[in-house]
């Protein structure tokens, strides 16, 4: 048994880390908040030749042939960058939508399990359904995320498994993102003659924040290997936990910084906000794992 | 990333299997939780088959008469002993986790030879004699004495909350050396016999109602001091040692118990229609995950020491030991709303594990100096003044 990643798995994430702090850094965030550019179809492009979307199609049929774990290392990088746009649904139409796997093509979902679809206006396909439906625009709390209300549903049940796990491994990118966010502003921030990273409710606070992202971190990780419908309703419960309350926790050590539309902070936590209603929400996670827990108790020969 | 066992990861499980089939049914009855000498007797008597099947310090280094297992197959060990409802550790516990390992990695030859194999056998019992009556979670601000007199120390003072204190043939001591140094230095570790004269020990009992601790008493007690581990006034870093293994190892085995007491639970809300309760439900779902990423953050720890193959556990633990004893605690307040007013019953097992799982997120360092850990040493924010 050996858990941790492997060497080109530590390859491929420092390569997609590398490529996202040079294409997609603070600036260009910021850049796409002031201009609501939330897809830039020439990054989408990009992702696409470096083999973002393809990674897990076989090499066959034009992919990089990979699996899951090398998926939720690169998404949890996209997570930490805070890269807007579809991507999971992108991801999962590779071979099934055409432009999909190069990037050339942007793929939207109904995973939010109602009307309301994300970046349907920019999206070339939807999974789910056939075409792209006719929607009306819904002011979104988050400004990267575009919403609209539709009339007509779509069934992505076919895709709800791999999707709830990447999105928890955007949320855990997202996270450990808050978790150095404010370890930082607290060594920096100085009041009553010293940073505030030395009071213990600011430390208590960034440890908190740390654990559950570790504990997310690893159950995300072993979804990934297993593949197992409960570890991955585990890893997207404790996922979204942990990005929700972290990014909550990261603008209470900014203090009224935190509150400002400068600070970074905001768009972290109403991105984790959106991933939280999307593939699998809590109380569905929750239900999921409680008729797991019951299946296997009773089907369990009893113990002593 | 590799969550599958080695042919010789399997095999190794199986055979333990197999031992452990045949071991347990031979056992006598467990002793109620209040008696002692009978609680010495039955953990050492598995320690004894332990030893003679081949299964004793697993983790321990060869050259210290363990078996030199890796850590992944000490993990098998731990989770097939607590699968199959095998005896806990116990009362020998200090010397095996604790006492040992650090003996093991500090001691001279001599004082392997003379502490080690007792321990691996099941003959004598360790207790630690560390926190004292003010110092708390300040462990270095101990004020127990020991002042050289030729071949001995001669030791004044008092130490609390030390578990099994009444039936432990040795106390891993933390004594002031040299009152004059900085409080981390200064402190030297002895292995303290308990039947010296001077030592008393005063039960204390516990909010469950059993005696688990006791108050250790020194007056005057003479210590060889060929007895120190480690050099004079350098017992500060030979602890720091002791509590690397206290904090790596301590609860993998109750990780694995905490689910099958999962799987009790649900079984029990469906018999008694708790189940039906949709707030309930989801908090035994949610339980279920927590304790499902608790496990594999488990085999994560162990994968990562593995690989650095430093032999000492790292401060991961503490961001283990913080999840799990929070986590226990929900577990039993979820066991008491499954079983309603039942739960106010100290005939219900889980009621007493209700209060025991008080203590964790206390002993082995409270969760707030855990947090103090992990902000300082793994996120780097500065110490307060």
């Amino acid at each position: 048994m050996d858990f941790q990643p492997t060497e080109d798995q530590d390859d491929l994430r420092a390569g997609v880390r590398d490529l996202l702090a040079g294409r997609y850094g603070r600036e260009a965030l910021r850049a796409s908040v002031d201009t609501g550019t939330t897809v830039d179809r020439a990054l989408w492009r990009e992702l696409g030749a470096a083999g973002f979307f393809a990674l897990r199609l076989p090499e066959s049929e034009g992919g990089v042939g990979l699996g899951l774990p090398e998926a939720v290392l690169v998404f949890e990088e996209a997570g930490r960058a805070l890269v807007p746009g579809p991507l999971v649904a992108t991801h999962l139409a590779a071979g099934v939508v055409p432009g999909a796997a190069a990037g050339t093509a942007v793929v939207s979902a109904f995973d939010l399990g109602g009307p309301l679809v994300a970046h349907l206006g920019e999206a070339d396909a939807v999974l789910g359904a056939s075409g792209v439906p006719a929607g009306e625009p819904v002011r979104s709390v988050d400004p990267l995320t575009p919403l609209h209300r539709v009339a007509v549903s779509g069934d992505v049940s076919a895709y709800r498994e791999e999707g709830a796990l990447l999105t928890a491994a955007l949320q855990l990118g997202s996270a450990l993102r808050t978790v150095e966010l404010a370890v930082r502003y607290a060594g920096e921030r100085e009041q009553f003659g010293q940073p505030i990273g030395a009071f213990q409710a600011v430390k208590h606070l960034c440890a908190r924040m740390l654990v559950r992202a570790e504990v997310a971190r690893t159950a995300v990780y072993a979804a990934a290997v297993t593949g197992d419908a409960g570890e991955v309703a585990a890893a997207k419960l404790l996922a979204d936990e942990a990005a929700v309350r972290g990014a909550r926790d990261c603008l209470q050590v900014h203090g009224g910084m935190g509150f400002t539309w400068e600070a970074d902070v905001h768009l972290h936590l109403k991105r984790a906000w959106v991933r939280a209603e999307q593939w699998r929400t809590a109380a569905q996670a929750e239900e999921l794992l409680a008729q797991e827990l019951l299946g296997a108790a009773e089907g369990a020969v009893p113990v002593g | 990333m590799d969550l599958t066992y080695t042919e010789e990861e399997q095999d190794f499980r199986a055979r333990l299997r197999a031992w452990l089939a045949k071991a347990l049914p031979e056992l006598p009855a467990r002793p109620s939780p209040d008696d002692w000498p009978g609680r010495r007797a039955y953990d050492l008597g598995w320690q004894r088959r332990l030893y003679e099947a081949g299964y004793a310090g697993l983790h321990w280094p060869v050259d210290a008469g363990g078996r030199g297992a890796t850590p992944t197959q000490h993990l098998i060990f731990l989770e097939e002993t607590e699968r199959a409802g095998a005896p806990y550790v116990g009362a020998n516990f200090v010397g095996l986790l604790h006492a040992g390992p650090t003996v093991a990695a500090e001691g001279t030859a001599e004082q392997r030879a003379r502490w080690l194999p007792p321990v691996l056998r099941g003959d004598e019992v360790w207790c630690q004699g560390f926190s004292e009556p003010d110092a708390g979670s300040d462990l270095a601000s101990l004020r127990t004495r020991a002042v050289r007199d030729g071949d001995d120390y001669v030791i004044s003072g008092s130490k609390i909350w030390t578990s099994h204190a009444e039936v432990a043939d040795w106390c891993e001591l933390l004594v002031r050396t040299d009152p004059g140094a900085p409080k981390h230095r200064g402190i030297s570790w002895l292995a303290m016999p308990m039947d010296a004269p001077g030592v008393s020990v005063r039960p204390l009992r516990t909010l469950a109602g059993s005696a688990e601790f006791a108050q250790v008493f020194l007056d005057e007690v003479r210590v060889p001091v060929a007895n120190r581990v480690g050099a004079e006034n350098d017992g500060w870093r030979v602890t720091m040692v002791t509590l690397s293994f206290e904090r790596g190892t301590a609860f993998v085995g109750e990780v694995v118990a905490c689910r099958r007491t999962l799987g009790e639970l649900a079984r029990t809300a469906k018999a008694n229609g708790r189940w039906d309760d949709p707030v309930l439900r989801r908090r035994l779902g949610r339980l279920y995950g927590e304790f499902g990423a608790l496990w594999r953050l488990t085999q994560w720890n162990v994968s990562e020491a593995e690989r650095s193959a430093g032999g000492v556990p790292g401060i991961g633990g503490s961001v283990f030991k913080l999840a799990y004893s929070h986590a226990r605690q929900e577990l039993y307040d979820a066991a008491a709303e499954v079983l309603g007013a039942r739960s106010l019953s100290l005939e219900q097992e889980w009621t007493l594990d209700r209060l025991s799982s008080l203590s964790y997120t206390i002993a082995a360092g409270t969760s707030q100096i855990q947090r103090n850990i992990v902000a300082e040493r793994i996120l780097g924010l500065p110490k307060g003044r």
